[in-house]
């Protein structure tokens, strides 16, 4: 029986590899071919995350680039001096300035990915429930505004919100206020930015799920007496979780680094870390403390991602 | 029933009408004769007229476009050689690493990617004088680097639902390595790699943070150009770029909406 397993479970792709294997010619192809994506990934995505270390390591300095070096080398004395600077990580810690601005990067994105699963469910149910040409043009009216520019759709919530913007104007021509309301320029504004240009980011994960929802155990569900509602939280929520988790990981993880939607619209005092590096790089010129903040960055809030990300993956090669 | 029906139709409505508000304002208003954004003046098409003068936006698109092209092109090189290694070459040393690294790229905040990859730049200038000093080649580099992981994923995930039985027949006639992911397995692919092609185009044709890192004083973008004008307000300039942009981007969609209608029909027409 075990041998019969073996056997079968050698066709396929271990079948393949054990013909490359001994045509020692290929293998050695083989490793050229991994080696070409491997060494761009390497020298481009790996040793960059090496070097920020390093620099956050070093201390500003008036000179081109504008950090110390690490390691000197005396040739006469044969002397190796090597310097590192924990300041910048120490100021991170002791100032609540960087504390606050890392927890409220992720305050604002868990509220905005929560609104985003709010606005977005009704819209992946209806798609899912839809057929032929409606479903076709619901899910390209979906993705349309994802293939058009990010920059630009959030710029256009300038124009809406701002004093003399149509939302203002709107209210007040019906007499709900007097006064023009301050939107943009609030935190407000960033929430809807983030939920807005993330929205089809969460409708389509949410739609592959549904898609695969069995009509019959609604069907079942009501004729055992659920009312909609029951149906609703019973059967369809539990059942869609998968999509739930993969929209709200795919909205919630690019708004906590987000720099344009609180630079557009957001205000002065709206706190976010990706704003926070972007002005000590740009504005303070702090290559060394730019490099912690995103060293930190890096460590509290990527691989945490990461992992739940493989996590989640793992579940659902399993199932 | 029909009462969960009509509430489900309202709100699902609201998302679109949300989606699509803004996009419509916009438009409304690049045909908007006023100088004040928000004064509605009457209809003209004046400044589509001053965006063609405008040499800094056009010049800008330029640089983008090409920088788009080169860097979608070698993302495709570069991603499909990844997703097809990774699901196709069985296991070998380091396929983890090669699988983590070909995934980072997309939960990577961009602030981080872009100050990484110029903090590398400016060292490797420093160590071996190349790159020397940063401009479209460096922020080409850094658009292939994150838009090769998308392609990587988009073949992934079209190798995965691939039929193996023709490539198995392929090397079962005789056919080598490197004819058969030539002869076979690319052309079943391409879908993918079109696709794939598209999404890095856009993406790179959109990128502000990364661009504005790696790119240097003389090469703004597209989008470090549209940033730096309307950091301070409403730009009525913008309005019309944004409304070109956009209508091209819908009409291709539709487009693509249209030929796969047309082929899945003639698919069903044959079976």
């Amino acid at each position: 029986m075990s041998i019969i397993a073996e056997s079968v479970r050698l066709t396929g792709p271990t079948l393949r590899a054990l013909i490359l294997e001994r045509l020692g010619q290929i293998k050695c192809g083989r490793y050229a071919v991994i080696s070409i994506p491997g060494l761009w990934l390497a020298v481009f995505f790996f040793i960059p995350f090496l070097v920020v270390f390093k620099i956050s390591l070093a201390e500003t300095a008036i000179a081109i680039p504008p950090y110390t070096s690490l390691f000197e080398f005396d040739l006469e004395e044969a002397l190796l001096e090597i310097s590192i600077n924990l300041g910048n990580y120490r100021y991170l810690f002791e100032d609540d300035f960087y504390l606050a601005a890392y927890l409220n990067s992720a305050k604002i994105a868990a509220i905005s990915t929560f609104f985003t699963l709010l606005i977005g469910f009704p819209m992946a149910y209806l798609i899912a429930r839809s057929h032929g040409t409606t479903r076709t043009l619901l899910l390209s009216l979906v993705i349309l505004p994802f293939w058009t520019s990010f920059l630009l759709r959030v710029y256009a919530w300038m124009g809406i919100l701002q004093k003399n913007g149509i939302v203002n104007d709107f209210l007040m021509s019906i007499g709900l206020i007097d006064t023009p309301l301050t939107i943009l320029q609030t935190d407000i504004a960033v929430y809807i930015g983030i939920v807005y240009t993330y929205l089809p980011f969460m409708v389509l994960p949410l739609y592959t799920a549904l898609e695969k929802l069995d009509g019959a155990l609604l069907e079942a569900a009501q004729d055992l007496g659920c009312k909609p509602a029951q149906t609703f939280f019973l059967i369809t929520l539990p059942l869609s979780l998968p999509g739930v988790v993969a929209g709200c990981l795919l909205v919630f993880i690019p708004a906590v680094g987000e720099f344009v939607i609180p630079a557009l619209l957001g205000g002065s005092d709206t706190l976010m870390i990706g704003r926070v590096l972007w002005d000590e790089f740009f504005l303070s010129r702090d290559w060394p403390m730019a490099s912690a903040v995103a060293t930190v960055m890096l460590i509290v809030l990527v691989l945490p991602i990461m992992l739940i990300r493989n996590n989640a993956e793992k579940q659902g090669e399993a199932a | 029933m029909k009462r969960r029906s009509t509430f489900l139709n309202v709100s699902a409505g609201m998302g679109f009408v949300f989606l699509y508000a803004p996009i419509i304002a916009l438009i409304i208003y690049s045909f908007n004769k006023s100088k004040l954004v928000t004064v509605w003046g009457g209809w003209s098409l004046k400044w589509y007229a001053e965006l063609f003068k405008n040499d800094q936006i056009i010049d800008a698109a330029l640089v983008s476009v090409k920088i788009a092209v080169i860097s979608a092109t070698l993302a495709v090189v570069l991603g499909t050689l990844a997703g097809f290694v990774l699901t196709r070459f069985g296991r070998f040393r380091g396929k983890m690493i090669l699988s983590g690294w070909t995934t980072a790229p997309l939960v990577m905040p961009e602030v981080i990617t872009g100050l990484s990859l110029l903090l590398l730049f400016v060292a490797m200038e420093g160590m071996f004088g190349w790159p020397s000093g940063r401009g479209t080649g460096t922020v080409i580099i850094a658009h292939t680097t994150f838009c090769l992981a998308y392609v990587a994923v988009i073949v992934q995930s079209r190798l995965v639902s691939l039929d193996e039985t023709l490539e198995e027949a392929a090397m079962d006639l005789g056919a080598r390595p490197a004819s058969l992911f030539f002869l076979v397995t690319l052309p079943l692919i391409a879908p993918a790699l079109v696709s794939g092609w598209l999404l890095s185009f856009t993406l790179s044709l959109d990128d502000l943070v990364i661009a504005s890192f790696v790119s240097g004083p003389g090469d703004s973008t597209l989008p470090m150009v549209i940033f730096s004008k309307v950091r301070l307000g409403v730009s009525p300039e913008v309005n019309a770029l944004a409304t070109l942009m956009i209508l091209t981007v819908a009409v291709g969609v539709i487009a693509a909406v249209f030929q796969m209608r047309r082929q899945h029909r003639s698919k069903e027409i044959q079976e």
